[in-house]
């Protein structure tokens, strides 16, 4: 049994690096699927996409609506979506309202991620200059899953880190290293 | 204290009664809408009005018009500009038109239009391609304010510089400032590409087909929608379509998860074009 069924990550500003190194550093039979918010202008393509891609050494994408969720892969929202979890563990690719300002918005993955998937949430948050996803870093406790966020001294940004530390939404804060070695831990303790 | 399963499993219940209270009150059926984005859009709500359940607001739902109708605007979602992903317009004219020329007349579906702006879209490209004058746009929504809003076509100027480069990257071959007369704070869309469009009412969970269209668009609609009731729409497109006629969904859409998939070859998998199969 792993502990935990599925990843959310949230990131925003400096949050590209800091996903390379995280996605480079995962063994290659990590199996807990990973879905990742990425703060992007809505015009933007999918050049952040080929960029992950270069990097990542589980399969990454960016989800169909209705999509289910599969172990040992890594899904990316796509520019102007809000990405969510359903309860039959499927996505919904929604262009509802921006919330803090952004689609995809993290607090809709993770709200939506921690409904669905209680105590098997694991929340990770990443540098950030607003405070996206600090509402779902207090939704995933309250889910009794657990929150990772990046330590703010490493982080580029410090804001959207500091903003789930300051609501008491952080079970660990870690640096990228710390993170990725982890992450690697849990695998190989299921 | 309730567990967590419970306080989700205690929401889910309230929030099916919510939708049975807007259902008989508003006839809007959002039963099999995306519950996820469902919730979400209730939960603004919630929070607005300071209520602390879902079942709050059945009351309200029952006797306060205007709370229902700041629901049901909450609950619609009306996101939409000319040319929107304009890789999928230049598909269109690579993919789609080639087909549209060699037919006497053409008929053209945009279901779930909204306020219209993919519609004239389509009817700008058709023109340039002399393709307008044997086309027939059927264009339909289920919500009368926003068809009222597509049918006079007049949208905010600050708009328009985007919609000029998505129109310029989208394959338009003329001057997109041809196809609107500017006022101060609006530009309006001129006459002639509205004379061949007929704008409708249609609700896709309640109404039936729409018969013998040689192409449907409906690209970002599906998504507020639940599997089985997409499902029951791309029947319903399915059985609208001349055998070889061509269905648009949005860039993030597919007909993978459907019953539909084996009818339909795929001509375009990244602008999610496909052709109703002819056996």
């Amino acid at each position: 049994m792993a502990k935990y069924d599925v990843i959310v990550v949230g990131a925003s500003a400096g949050g590209l690096s800091a996903l390379e190194k995280i996605l480079s550093g995962l063994e290659k039979d990590f199996s807990i699927p990973i879905i990742i918010v990425q703060h992007l202008s809505p015009d933007s393509g999918d050049s952040i996409l080929s960029l992950l891609k270069k990097y990542s050494v589980i399969e990454l994408s960016e989800p169909c609506d209705k999509e289910v969720i599969l172990n040992n892969h890594v899904y990316l929202a796509p520019a102007d979506y809000h990405i969510m979890v359903e309860k039959d563990k499927t996505f919904s690719l929604i262009l509802g309202p921006k919330e803090n300002y952004c689609r995809p918005a993290i607090d809709v993955l993770f709200e939506t991620a921690a409904e669905v998937f209680f105590d098997k949430t694991l929340g990770i948050l990443l540098t950030g200059a607003n405070t996206d996803g600090t509402k779902g870093c207090i939704a995933i406790k309250k889910f009794s899953g657990t929150v990772i966020v990046q330590d703010p001294e490493e982080a580029t940004m410090a804001v959207m880190p500091l903003g789930a530390i300051n609501a008491n939404a952080a079970d660990f804060v870690l640096s990228l290293k710390e993170i990725v070695e982890k992450l690697n831990f849990y695998i190989k303790e299921s | 204290m309730e567990s967590d399963r419970e306080l989700v499993e205690n929401e889910d219940i309230e929030v099916e009664l919510v939708l049975d209270a807007l259902l008989k009150k508003s006839d809007y059926d959002y039963r099999n809408y995306s519950r996820s984005h469902i919730k979400r859009r209730l939960s603004h709500r919630l929070t607005v009005s300071g209520y602390n359940r879902y079942s709050d607001m059945i009351p309200d739902i029952i006797y306060n018009p205007q709370f229902l109708n700041k629901l049901l605007s909450d609950l619609s979602i009306n996101v939409t500009e000319m040319f929107r992903d304009p890789s999928f317009f230049l598909e269109l004219k690579d993919k789609i038109f080639p087909y549209i020329k060699t037919y006497p007349f053409v008929k053209i579906w945009h279901a779930g239009c909204s306020s219209g702006q993919e519609v004239y879209s389509m009817a700008i490209l058709l023109s340039e391609d002399n393709l307008y004058e044997k086309s027939q746009i059927y264009a339909t929504d289920f919500n009368r304010e926003i068809l009222d809003v597509a049918k006079r076509a007049i949208y905010p100027i600050d708009t328009i510089k985007k919609y000029t480069n998505n129109y310029q990257q989208g394959g338009g071959q003329n001057s997109f400032a041809d196809y609107y007369i500017a006022d101060y704070d609006s530009a309006a869309i001129i006459p002639s590409l509205k004379k061949n469009v007929l704008f409708s009412f249609h609700n896709l969970v309640t109404d039936g087909i729409f018969g013998e269209m040689h192409v449907i668009v409906c690209r970002n609609v599906l998504i507020y929608f639940d599997k089985e009731l997409q499902n029951s729409v791309l029947k319903l497109f399915y059985e609208s379509l001349v055998p070889g006629g061509f269905l648009c969904l949005g860039s993030k859409e597919s007909i993978r998860f459907s019953e539909v998939e084996k009818l339909f070859e795929v001509v375009s998998s990244s602008e999610k074009i496909f052709r109703k199969r002819v056996c």
